[in-house]
């Protein structure tokens, strides 16, 4: 924070300037766009058709509010719902399965630990193939259903979390293993007693980074889970950009109520999402 | 409970070190669902991009799916948009990141909430940025035009000119991911030990000389990171391209990763599989190579 903190105290009076030239860009390039969704959202459909970023002449919101949410059966509500076991079932398994993966992966050297970094960087970097994945979850079973797209997220969101743990996990000492174990602490006592608890820090900054991703994630829903019974929120948004193409109001009501989920979660955690996002980042 | 391993599973080449309490099943949950959904997929979808393919029957057909893909002047465009809009919302994030970065550590009135200002985008769904955009894009009632005309420019049709389409979806890219750069730079900034710049002040240095012989080399690594996470997103990116132009006008701005998916809706799943080689390929073909010379240029602080 301090870094560059003497390299410029010298001269406060430029600093004033600087300061305001950057807070008045700031409201124009990041403010604006958010403050459109929001005046829009609550603008009759008339109005918000014209598109304009002016003050509404009359305020709409609850209309909208409740338009949006009983549009086409109540789909926001069941996408709601999807949205939510889909975050929570996967990112849980991720993060168990990811932090096992990194405890003995940063523990044991062995002939095979380069080719498993190998494939964790793999997973980060290749894009995944998508008909083929279809073919898979189709022969599991699991095509169209969600348990079938929960493990989609859990491959793919796997790679991130290892990094993640692995780095922290280096910073445990070896020493508390090895008291649990002449303790009489067996692998599974060791790990999920011992270390996990002690990776406390680490695996709330992952829990919030994927559930942000997965929550947000538009594509692999789109191609895994088709149909409008199982869709999540995202696919509501791109749902109503085609069907109320016209009804701008409740589209932008739509994005309004999607953003809150990832903005309490910014809110409350921005430390841990930032310490997450440079540390697995700078690893990788 | 699990009874405890009692072969070594090191090998006999290796130390004395037999009983390991890391047991090696501990990779199997993991390695299961990542081999089934993602090796296997990734392997296979050499086998099927040379068939043709209808989820329950494929046919060998040979090379046909890559002679369409390079024959169709549709399809080989979007690999060459692909390169161009990760080049370009990489480049972007690179020089607007470090400059955000090197403004957000300095002694500036506002920090936090300018931090924060930035970074949020991020945060925010892909589609909702992207069609939120659509609409301030929109050549004669869009924000972004009329406050244009208001300067006296006459704003282009961002989305509906096919030679800016593309680009104008790569700047909203940017939009919305320079927070993360920033971020990433920020770290390297803050990571640069403090005496660096105590040496410049002893001698005077300006403000252009800590940014160009400190800052700059000294954030290296932060840059490496940038320039590989942006590429790796802008390569395989979609979902932005998708919400804002679906590939429009024509195909300007179709990437690959949209030409897999217009494909699969089709039904040509081989053809469709086919395309995920090819950017499997591109994405290897730059990443791998780029990211071992990056590695091999690492300063030490």
């Amino acid at each position: 924070m301090t870094a560059a903190v003497s390299a410029s105290s010298r001269r406060p009076r430029k600093n004033v300037v600087l300061s305001i030239v950057a807070i008045l860009l700031s409201v124009v390039v990041f403010l604006v766009p958010f403050a459109f969704i929001l005046l829009t959202a609550v603008k009759s459909r008339q109005e918000a058709s014209r598109l304009d970023f002016t003050w509404p002449t009359q305020f709409q919101f609850v209309q909208n509010f409740v338009d949006v949410v009983q549009a086409r059966d109540y789909m926001l509500i069941i996408a709601f719902i999807n949205s939510t076991i889909l975050t929570v079932a996967s990112v849980s398994i991720m993060v168990v399965l990811a932090a096992m993966v990194a405890f003995v992966l940063q523990r044991r050297r062995t002939r095979w630990t380069g080719f498993i970094n190998f494939l964790v960087l793999s997973g980060l970097i290749i894009p995944p193939a998508v008909v083929p994945t279809i073919w898979v979850l189709q022969k599991l079973g699991l095509f169209r259903t969600m348990p079938g797209l929960i493990l989609v997220e859990v491959a793919f969101g796997l790679s991130f979390c290892i990094l993640l743990f692995r780095a922290f996990i280096a910073t445990v000492p070896r020493e508390l293993d090895e008291a649990a174990i002449i303790d009489g602490a067996g692998p599974l006592r060791l790990f999920f007693r011992v270390i996990l608890p002690l990776l406390k820090s680490v695996i709330i900054t992952c829990v919030v980074v994927q559930s942000v991703t997965v929550f947000n994630d538009f594509v692999n829903p789109l191609y895994f889970l088709p149909g409008d019974q199982n869709a999540t929120v995202q696919l509501t948004l791109y749902n109503f950009s085609s069907s109320y193409s016209t009804q701008y109001n409740l589209l932008f009501m739509d994005i309004l109520l999607i953003t809150i989920p990832p903005l309490i979660m910014f809110l409350f955690f921005n430390k841990r999402i930032v310490a997450g996002m440079t540390a697995g980042a700078i690893k990788g | 409970m699990e009874a405890r391993p009692r072969t070594s599973v090191a090998g006999p080449a290796s130390k004395a070190r037999k009983k390991s309490p890391y047991s090696s099943w501990f990779y199997l949950p993991a390695a299961i669902v990542y081999a089934v959904l993602f090796l296997v997929p990734t392997v296979t979808s050499f086998y099927f991009s040379l068939t043709r393919w209808s989820i329950f029957d494929s046919q060998f057909i040979g090379f046909d799916n890559y002679v369409t893909f390079f024959r169709e002047p549709a399809l080989v465009s979007g690999l060459w948009h692909t390169v161009v809009y990760a080049v370009i919302t990489s480049g972007l994030k690179v020089v607007l990141g470090l400059g955000l970065a090197v403004l957000l550590t300095s002694q500036i009135i506002g920090r936090g909430y300018l931090r924060s200002v930035v970074f949020f985008p991020v945060l925010v769904s892909t589609i909702g940025v992207g069609l939120t955009f659509t609409i301030l894009m929109d050549p004669e009632d869009g924000l972004i035009n009329e406050s244009l005309s208001l300067l006296g420019i006459t704003g282009p049709g961002w989305l509906t000119d096919p030679s800016y389409a593309l680009v104008s979806v790569a700047l909203v890219d940017v939009w919305k991911g320079v927070g993360l750069a920033t971020l990433i730079y920020i770290a390297g900034i803050v990571s640069i030990p403090q005496e660096y710049f105590e040496a410049a002040r002893v001698d005077g240095a300006t403000a252009w000389q800590n940014f160009r012989s400190i800052v700059l080399p000294l954030a290296r690594p932060a840059t490496f990171t940038v320039i590989l996470l942006s590429l790796i997103g802008g390569l395989r990116s979609f979902d932005l391209i998708w919400a804002m132009t679906r590939g429009g006008p024509g195909f300007t701005s179709d990437v690959i990763a949209s030409v897999i998916y217009k494909q699969y809706q089709a039904g040509f799943y081989g053809l469709s599989t086919a395309g995920n080689v090819v950017l499997f390929l591109l994405v290897t073909a730059i990443i791998f190579p780029l990211s071992r010379y990056l590695n091999s240029k690492e300063v030490d602080l």
